[in-house]
């Protein structure tokens, strides 16, 4: 055993030491925490999909509305080629 | 629908309790290292454990077959060096004054604060010193056996050395080069070994003084 690993297992032998008392209301808090996080989430993803439905629709009336691909009216007389 | 979602809520719920019930001892356990409080006395450990906790259930149907410990494990390092910059960034926080201790940490101070916080920032802010409030705070109270090192060092330390995480795992978790955690986790372990104010630690026979 060189005097490298002698060092690592003193090291890993203090740092198990006494294991700290788990408590019993550890489960429901990250239970409750994490619903709601889940929550929290499916509301915000709820909330981007109404935008995103909301900007298409108003995207699709105004296109319906102004046309513009249709060819504005032409504001210079066409040139006479024939008399 | 609404049927197979609440099953599905279920079925997590139960998974989640018997992951729970199997690795709580050892993250927490990994926690109480982290902040360096005492085994008996860690609301600051539990506070982080049930976060990480709280996370790894948010995200348990995206696991898709990844390890839930490791997932935890990842969330306790990078919520813990989170708060060590907070820590360092805003020394003077209320919960340092008084006997309060940190266990009564106003909620929307940590969200403010939270809302600041990035993740680019990390390295430099656990570089420095041990953190301050802690310390202060817990100033009447035991102490962890990694009080002496700063934040950086006990979070490579307990990585590689409680956790059993590979050097390289470890430096990209925390955005570090190879070779750093492997100089602040030899550094770590010479302090720890060798006390610098001349108080030995409790050490097994097998060290060479």
């Amino acid at each position: 055993m060189s005097r490298y690993d002698r060092r690592e297992a003193a090291i890993r032998q203090l740092l198990e030491g006494t294991p700290p008392v788990v408590p019993p209301d550890l489960y429901g808090e990250a239970l409750r925490r994490g619903h709601r996080m889940l929550r929290r989430r499916a509301a915000v993803r709820r909330v981007l999909w109404a935008l995103l439905c909301a900007v298409v629709l108003v995207c699709t009336v105004w296109a319906l509305s102004a046309r513009p691909w249709d060819r504005p009216p032409s504001d210079t007389t066409p040139s006479f080629t024939t008399w | 629908m609404h049927q197979r979602h609440v099953s599905k809520d279920a079925r997590r719920a139960r998974e989640f309790e018997s992951f729970v019930a199997g690795a709580a001892g050892r993250l927490l356990h990994a926690a109480t290292l982290l902040t360096a409080e005492h085994p008996d006395d860690n609301p600051r450990a539990r506070r982080l454990l049930a976060a990480a906790l709280a996370h790894t259930y948010a995200t348990w149907d995206g696991l898709r077959g990844e390890d839930p410990y490791a997932r935890a494990r990842q969330q306790l390092a990078v919520r813990f060096a989170r708060g060590a910059w907070r820590r360092h960034r805003a020394p003077s926080r209320p919960w340092s004054t008084g006997g309060a201790g940190p266990g009564q940490v106003p909620g929307a101070a940590v969200r403010q604060l939270r809302a600041a916080l990035r993740q680019a920032l990390l390295p430099q802010a656990l570089r420095t010193g041990a953190d301050a409030p802690a310390d202060r705070a817990g100033a009447g109270r035991p102490r962890g056996v990694l009080h002496r090192l700063t934040p950086q060092e006990r979070l490579v330390l307990v990585l590689r050395m409680y956790e059993g995480v590979a050097e390289e795992q470890t430096a990209a978790l925390l955005g570090l080069s190879v070779e750093r955690v492997h100089t602040i986790c030899a550094r770590a372990m010479s302090t720890l070994l060798h006390p610098p104010s001349g108080r030995t630690a409790s050490l097994p026979k097998v060290v060479p003084s």
